[in-house]
């Protein structure tokens, strides 16, 4: 081997790094406060016309009022608690169905393509059947929630299920487990990842519904309030209760990622 | 217990995974099933263990289970399958419940079980946070757990690296030496059967036969990795697995 060989070292070059998503905080807070911030700019400057958008402090104070008046939970409680019966109704009786879809061969055969046909159904277009089979009041607003966040919710599970360890189960069975020691105790836990996570898609799309729901016959409710403002175009008041919509959305997932912290701190 | 089977074949599809196997598992001895991939030595732990059944031939079981026991025929498996969503604890404790085993009966078992493969500490750990080597652990304490009369282990050690294996084995031996359980020991290393093995069974490519039952009668405590007789009976076994082997590679996948 000649000696030049060995003159000039030079550093291997760094080819590796990249393609892994970092945890970054603050950056999205800066962005909803500079987009914020530019809007308010513009409105001011009339840059933006008040017939685009209305102008950030106006929907602040806006809001501030509707706090201060008491109209905030008059139209804030109703909606809550229609969200809550009918996502409670549609995700409990979801997760029994694609639990039972997941464990029995003949109810899935019987069950899957009934669900495929109800899912890309959009369930608003039932609400006057709805409003005659449950009444004009809460009744039809509950089915409609419900409804809407059942079909998701038994996808879900159903996966959720289907994707269960099965070397676990064989285990189970290895050790003379009952059927329903291997279903509460492995198949259950075992889907309870999959199951969490349909939960953020079904309470989402129980937002939309409840909005839609409230927008076509309420008096009080988020969907009401804004349909009233829209009606009458107080972008300022359409824009608050769009605000509190934004807030349900972020409410609700926090919730169900406190939830998986909790209950899933065993996932690698 | 003693197990036995008696002209076992099966087919999946149309491919003879197994082929007129009889051979008799006596009380208190380690079998090993050696063999090359796909020869249904995997296949054939599970038509021990009940878990198949096969399509010709029956599996016999033969004498009393021994006292206190609660599963007569129970697996260790390749990949732990332990319960990532329970302890230590909870995942033998799982195995004692459904027996009616709770409270301070159970917390006595699972002492005992966990004092004997040294994981006494390990009690509140979550699987996530063991290695291979404390994983399989909990997994044969779990075994133990339930007294069993036959222990049938399908690859135990295949996931681990080679040091968390050695010492598993001696493990085993220790387990074995204190109190002598009866095991089925399915495995593609050699080594692990001439150290682990009274008897090792040799299958043939697919569809699998018994070519040859070496029987070793050097007591497992005097078993040393490096042991020249050990060495010759694993070239041996390694001269008749050989061929078996190379034509098994060869063969295109029937999947």
């Amino acid at each position: 081997m000649s000696d030049n060989t060995h003159q000039n070292p030079q550093p291997v070059p760094f080819r590796g790094g990249g393609f892994r998503p970092q945890r970054i905080r603050g950056v999205g807070l800066a962005v909803f406060i500079l987009l914020i911030a530019f809007v308010e700019w513009g409105t001011r400057v009339g840059f933006i016309s008040n017939l685009t958008l209305p102008r950030p402090s106006a929907v602040f104070a806006t809001f501030q009022d509707l706090i201060e008046t008491g109209m905030l939970w008059k139209h804030l409680l109703p909606s809550l608690s229609r969200l809550a019966v009918g996502a409670a109704l549609g995700v409990t009786v979801g997760v029994g169905v694609g639990v039972l879809i997941g464990l029995f061969s003949l109810i899935r055969a019987g069950l899957v393509p009934l669900v495929a046909a109800l899912f890309p159904i959009p369930k608003i277009a039932l609400l006057p059947l709805f409003v005659i089979w449950f009444g004009i009041d809460e009744g039809s607003k509950y089915a409609l929630i419900a409804l809407g966040t059942f079909t998701p919710t038994v996808v879900a599970t159903y996966g959720a299920v289907d994707n269960v360890d099965r070397t676990l189960i064989r285990m189970g069975q290895s050790f003379g487990l009952g059927w329903f020691s291997i279903v509460r105790k492995i198949v259950l836990p075992g889907a309870l990842p999959g199951i969490l996570s349909g939960l953020r898609v079904s309470i989402a799309i129980g937002i939309i519904l409840l909005v839609a729901a409230e927008m076509l016959g309420a008096q009080y409710g988020i969907g009401a309030y804004i349909l009233e403002a829209g009606s009458l175009y107080d972008l300022e008041r359409l824009f608050a209760g769009v605000v509190i919509l934004s807030g349900l959305g972020v409410l609700t997932s926090g919730l169900i990622g406190w939830i998986e912290r909790r209950v899933l701190a065993w996932r690698v | 217990m003693q197990l036995t089977l008696d002209a076992v074949s099966h087919r999946y599809a149309d491919v003879t995974v197994l082929s007129d196997i009889s051979l008799t598992i006596p009380e208190g001895q380690i079998v090993c099933i050696v063999g090359p991939s796909g020869c249904g030595k995997s296949t054939l732990l599970r038509f021990l263990g009940g878990l198949e059944r096969p399509d010709q031939g029956q599996v016999l079981q033969n004498g009393p289970v021994p006292q206190g026991c609660l599963n007569p025929l129970t697996y260790v498996f390749q990949d732990f399958a332990l319960l990532p969503w329970r302890d230590v604890a909870g995942n033998v404790s799982l195995v004692l419940e459904d027996h009616g085993i709770r409270g301070t009966k159970a917390a006595a078992v699972i002492d005992d079980v966990l004092a004997r493969t040294k994981l006494s500490d390990f009690r509140a750990a979550l699987p996530k946070q063991l290695s291979g080597g404390m994983k399989q652990r909990v997994a044969i304490a779990r075994a133990l757990a339930v007294n069993p009369a036959v222990m049938l282990m399908d690859e135990p050690l295949s996931a681990l690296d080679a040091q968390t294996r050695e010492l598993l084995m001696d493990d085993l031996i220790a387990l074995w030496t204190r109190a002598p359980f009866t095991a089925v020991y399915v495995t593609h290393n050699l080594s692990e059967a001439v150290r682990l093995g009274h008897k090792i069974v040799v299958l043939s490519r697919r569809p699998g036969t018994i070519r040859e039952i070496v029987e070793i009668d050097i007591p497992l405590t005097e078993r040393h990795a490096g042991d020249p007789v050990l060495e010759t009976h694993q070239a041996r076994l390694w001269q008749l697995m050989r061929e078996e082997a190379e034509a098994a590679d060869k063969e295109l996948g029937h999947v």
